[in-house]
Order: C-alpha cells, then structure tokens, then sequence
C-alpha cells in the first residue's frame, strides 16, 4: 500500500489515475477547490477500495494556504510515496490576448502555483530522501503555437522547473516525473472535435500509474505523442511563423 | 453535435450538456427548455434523441457497497460493466442485466431492461431499492416503491421521461463463482424451442439464438442456451481486450448468402444434441460487447433493432405467422434472439408482459421500414408490443392500442412537472406531451 498526495483531485486525469490507486488499495490524500466533487470523488475512492481517503479543501493560488496543506498531509500519511500535482485550467488563448490580468492569472494557476507547491515538497522530499513527485505538465509546453501559448508557456515553465528539480533531487533518492499529455477527452476540453490523436482519461491514467511506478523522467502520453513532438520541435522557427498550428 | 442511438438510425443534431455534479443538473435544468437525460446512448432507436441532451458520463461514482447485504447505491451514470468489475470480486452479481454491460444504471432504470433471467426474476426495477429523481422544477425526490409509487411506476420503463435520475440502490444476487455453467441445446424448429423453453423453466437463465432465414420445417430452428451460476470457481474478472470495428463496414458484405452461411455454421458447430461448458460471465451474457463498434458492421445507413413481445395466448402459432413473414422477407439477420417472458409488471410502461419476445436486427433501407410496418401491424393484432427501447418507427396509435397505461403516465407527468420539460423524438413521434 502506498500513500499517495494529489493535487487537482477532481481534475478528470487526476481523478481516473486516483481510481487505479484506490483499487489496489493505495491510501490517499485528495486537495481540491470544489467542495462538492471533491466529496463525491472521496465516497466514490473509498468504495473502490482505498484503505484511507482523506480530503482537503484549497485553492492552489492562495500560496498562503500551501503549507498548512501540506503539513496535514504529511501529518496524515508520515511519508508519501507519491505526490501528483494535477491542477490547472486550459486558458481561452483569445480573451488572454485582450486581457493581461487574465493571462497572468492563467499564468499563475498553471504555473507559478505549481512551482510554489514544488518549492515546498522538493524540500521535505529531499530530507526523507525517496518517493516520487510527478506533475502533469503538457505537449503544448514544448512549443508556443498560435492557439494556446498562453497555456503552453505555462507548460513549459513547468517542465522546465521539474528538469533542473529532478536534476537536484536525483542526489537525495527522489524521483520527478514531467508527464506530458497530449488531447485527453476531459470536460476542459469538452468543446474540441475529437479524433484520432484524443485519448481517453482513463488510458492517460494508466500510463501515469505506469509512468510512477517506475520512476520515469519524461513520459509522453500516449507514447506517439514524443514522435510527434520531435518533429514539431525541429521545424526552423522561419518556417514554423508562418505554420498556423 | 450530431447524436444517435446504437442503432446509428435515426440521428439528431444536438446540444450536449455533460454536467460534473448534482447541483450542476439541478441548474441545466431549471435553465432549459425541453431536455432528455441520456447514459451511454445504447437504445437502439431515437428514445434518447433530444434537441437538448443531458448525459451522465461525469455522474459516474460508486457512493456505498454493502459487501454483506449485496446493496449499491451509485449514481445514475455507473455502468454495468464498472459495477460489476467492484462486485464480482466479493460474491455480488446485477439481478437483471440486459445483452451489454456497456448500460448505465440511469438507463437501465429508464429502458425498465430484461434479461434472460426474466421468467423468474422480472425486470431491473424489481431489484431497485430507491432512486434520486430530479423533476423538471429543480426539485429533488428520493423515489421507493411505497412513498412514491406513482413515481416510481412512471420512471420505471419511462423513458427519461419524468425526470432525470440521478442515484439509485439496486440490490445484487449473491454468486460463488465468475463462471457460468452453459448448457445448449439443439432445437429443429420453433415448436421444439418453445417445448424447451416451458421444459426448462427452472433454469435460472434461458434465451434461444435463432436462425430466421430458414423456412418450411426448419423455421425457427434454433440454440437454446441455459445457464447457471457456477458453484465452485473463482470469483476473478476476465482480462481481455476488446476488438474494434474502426470503420463501417460497406453494407453489401452483409446479405442473404454471408448471413445464410454464419447461421448454418453456428448451428453445426454444436455436434450433439446437448452441450455443457463452463463459460466465464463476459462472454455469456456480453458476447457483443468483446467487438468495440459493432454497430458499424450494418454499414452508414444503420439499422433498426425489431424487438416485440406477444402474449403467452397467441403463443407459438402467432410467433410462427410472424416468422414466416421475416423469413420471407429474406431481410433477417443472425442476431435474432428468443425468450419466454415471465409475468409482467406493474410499470406504465414496461415492455415485458408473459408470453414470447423475439428481437432481430434489420438492416436500415426503405424496405426495412415497410416489412416493420408490416411486422408491426401483426404485432399489434396479436395483442403484442414493441420494446421502446428499440423502437424507431412505430406509430402513435401502435404506441396507444399497446402501451395501455400511456395515459396514467401522462398523468403522472403531468402531476410532477415534467410534460414540456423532458421529451424524445421518440415520444413526440408517439403523441407523448
């Protein structure tokens, strides 16, 4: 049994990855800002087979409201094996355009908030010197397009913090997880077209299960999302201007 | 968005609303014109088409399990397939389940679904405890067979059409083993299956596959297949992936010849006269749900499951003048599927009464629609009935000379708010308000 801390419990991904947890008996601590999901999901885990669901309320922008958080959590579980950072929100790319205020808030959710949270945990993690930090991160992060930078720099910041984290923590026995989803059918993203390339929650949930318990570093999902990642990445930025993506 | 019914016949372009919590519905509600709760879309026809459609893909968690008294309580957009996968494992079993796991407990409720244990254990909703009914004024009502048994009758069976269920208390069955002990038998015609179905009327499960293309003698042959619940295997869930039929398949492949052929095949491939295996649940009672999409193997136009029931009166004789119209109608496919009903229930409008059902599925053209005219006609003659749940093309007064409680479960709307509020194209087609 493992302990597990995730953060965004009622992120669609987060909530599919907290079921596999539950079902093999893992025990877990759910944050969240809605009060009501939040109370749905933890009957929901409980019944599924968790030895122990516990839930706190916060919102991962009062910077403030971290640490007490945190230090539930820890008084809860002792040491955790595993924390997922989840939370975030997908910016409207065209109101941020007009909207500074908005941008820097967008910025704030899904970036500074996360590398607040991290400063904490690296530090704690590193004197128990093991487990697991894993952050969602996102394939939007590895270039800006048109559509969603606001989003992807964000994203990047992210991947970018969790790199020089895991090289830091590498020296203490602790592991950093960047996963990167591609287009995952969650109610963020519920307006898109589907195709092809879209995976389901639950898929993205098992290969972060996956991708956690074997301490990866970077881990595509789907696995085909690095291909094409890799050829987006190479594309000269002379050529990739004019690209409407 | 365009919508449809597993059938893929006919389509509606909609609205979707896919509401993550209670209060959420509680305001979509309040905040529509007309809307139709929806689950996963498995009817056949257009009883969850809507202009406006509220589906309950995020209304999907587990709220309590009993393990010692086998009671679940859930939200309405659990399927069977995820209750089974918690309760198998600890000795629980759905009293009733329909021919897919891929159904949730709100349409499950909604369709009133049978199974092939309804000649002893009647429908879905003769195993449901209590359900959450949201009505069209917002307000929230938890419905059981005795505070509100208006109510109750009235969502049982009804459609979607009294409100939108949002949890329910089902009781389970105690089962020992995953496995199940099948027993086939082989029957030369109609009259011998029917024999078979009044001599085997113990047996806890019972459905017979038939072959409808086969006329003279051999109509109705068929393979009666019996079940149990093993008393002494495990209790595991089977690992197995799903196949998918990622594309249509271009609708000439499937004809009188290819179908004539599988049928003969299926038939001859059980050498004796009766058969026994152990058999895991999945395949038994969920053979189509192992093809991801099957739906596309009728092609782009679809196709219309043909579901009726006829009373136990008119019996093998009626059954027989109506098989005989399919058979030479050549349009039969090898999905058809027979079952003795047990007695009816108490629902408005709940489509199982004592007698037989016969469900098949027709290819989606212009003919199709004049043999169901034709088929639904006898039907109704008979003193029969067609299931909703499949229905795509009955009339209203079809509808009206069957359905013979539609009335007090306009009633019954009309008492709680919900006439306006929540409509089909199927129940605009038949003269539902």
């Amino acid at each position: 049994m493992k302990k597990i801390l995730i953060i965004g419990a009622t992120s669609a991904i987060a909530e599919a990855t907290a079921r596999i947890l539950a079902q093999r008996g893992d025990e877990l601590f759910l944050v969240a800002r809605n009060q009501e999901r939040l109370n749905v999901i933890t009957e929901d885990l409980k019944v599924r087979g968790s030895l122990g669901v516990h839930s706190y309320f916060m919102d991962a922008n009062n910077f403030e409201e971290h640490l007490p958080m945190l230090n539930e959590a820890f008084g809860i579980l002792g040491n955790i094996d595993i924390v997922l950072i989840a939370h975030g929100t997908l910016s409207n790319q065209k109101e941020c355009e007009h909207s500074v205020d908005l941008t820097m808030h967008d910025i704030k959710t899904n970036a500074l908030s996360v590398i607040a949270l991290l400063t904490h945990l690296a530090n704690r993690f590193e004197i128990h010197r093991s487990g697991t930090i894993a952050v969602i991160s996102s394939v939007a992060g590895d270039r800006g397009r048109t559509s969603n930078y606001v989003y992807g720099s964000a994203k990047a910041m992210v991947t970018t913090f969790t790199s020089g984290l895991r090289q830091r923590l590498y020296k203490s026995g602790v592991s950093v997880v960047t996963i990167k989803p591609g287009f995952v059918d969650t109610p963020m993203t519920a307006k898109f077209k589907k195709g092809l390339l879209w995976a389901s929650p639950e898929k993205v949930a098992n290969l972060i299960v996956v991708a956690c318990d074997k301490k990866n570093t970077v881990v595509y999902i789907p696995g085909f999302w690095w291909g094409i990642m890799k050829i987006i990445k190479i594309i000269p930025e002379k050529i990739f201007k004019k690209l409407s993506l | 968005m365009k919508i449809y019914g597993w059938g893929r016949y006919p389509t509606i372009d909609a609205q979707v609303l896919l509401p993550q919590t209670q209060s959420v519905c509680v305001d979509l509600i309040k905040g529509s014109q007309t809307v139709l709760p929806r689950g996963m879309g498995r009817s056949y026809g257009d009883s969850a088409n809507s202009s406006t459609v509220i589906q309950s893909d995020y209304l999907d968690h587990f709220i309590e399990f009993n393990e010692s008294t086998g009671v679940l309580t859930c939200e309405a957009g659990v399927s069977i397939r995820e209750v089974l996968e918690l309760t198998v494992p600890s000795g629980w079993f759905v009293s009733v389940t329909p021919g897919s796991s891929f159904v949730t407990i709100g349409g499950a409720i909604a369709s009133d679904v049978h199974g092939k244990n309804h000649h002893l254990s009647g429908t879905f909703s003769e195993h449901l405890l209590s359900f959450d009914l949201l009505l069209g004024s917002g307000e929230i009502v938890s419905v059981t067979k005795d505070n509100y048994p208006d109510l109750f009758r009235a969502t049982c069976g009804g459609m979607g059409l009294t409100g939108m269920i949002l949890s329910a208390s089902i009781q389970l069955k105690p089962i020992k083993s995953s496995q199940i002990h099948q027993t086939t038998i082989k029957a030369s015609c109609l009259e011998v299956v029917c024999e078979q179905f009044e001599a085997n009327h113990a047996s806890t499960y019972s459905v017979a596959w038939i072959d409808c293309l086969l006329s003279g003698k051999q109509l109705g042959r068929s393979l009666l297949m019996l079940g149990e619940h093993a008393q002494d295997c495990t209790l595991e869930l089977r690992k197995k992936k799903s196949l998918n039929m990622p594309i249509d398949m271009p609708s000439s492949i499937l004809n009188h010849h290819s179908i004539k052929a599988f049928n003969s095949l299926y038939y001859h491939r059980i050498f004796s006269k009766t058969k026994t295996e152990l058999v895991s649940f999945e395949p038994y009672f969920y053979p189509l749900d192992a093809i991801s999409n099957w739906n596309r193997l009728y092609g782009k136009a679809g196709f219309v499951q043909y579901q009726f029931v006829l009373p136990k009166t008119v019996g093998v004789k009626g059954m027989k003048k109506i098989l005989e119209v399919i058979v030479s109608s050549r349009k039969g496919s090898f999905l058809a599927v027979l079952k003795a009903f047990g007695k009816a229930n108490e629902n408005f409008l709940s489509f199982p009464i004592e007698g037989y059902t016969l469900a098949l599925d027709f290819k989606m053209s212009e003919e199709t629609v004049q043999l169901i005219k034709l088929l639904d006609s006898m039907v109704v003659e008979m003193g029969g009935r067609i299931y909703l749940t499949k229905d795509a093309l009955m009339t209203e007064t079809s509808f009206k000379k069957t359905y013979l409680h539609w009335e007090q479960f306009e009633e019954v709307r009309s008492k709680y708010g919900a006439i306006g509020k929540f409509a089909s194209s199927q129940s605009k087609r038949l003269g539902l308000q």
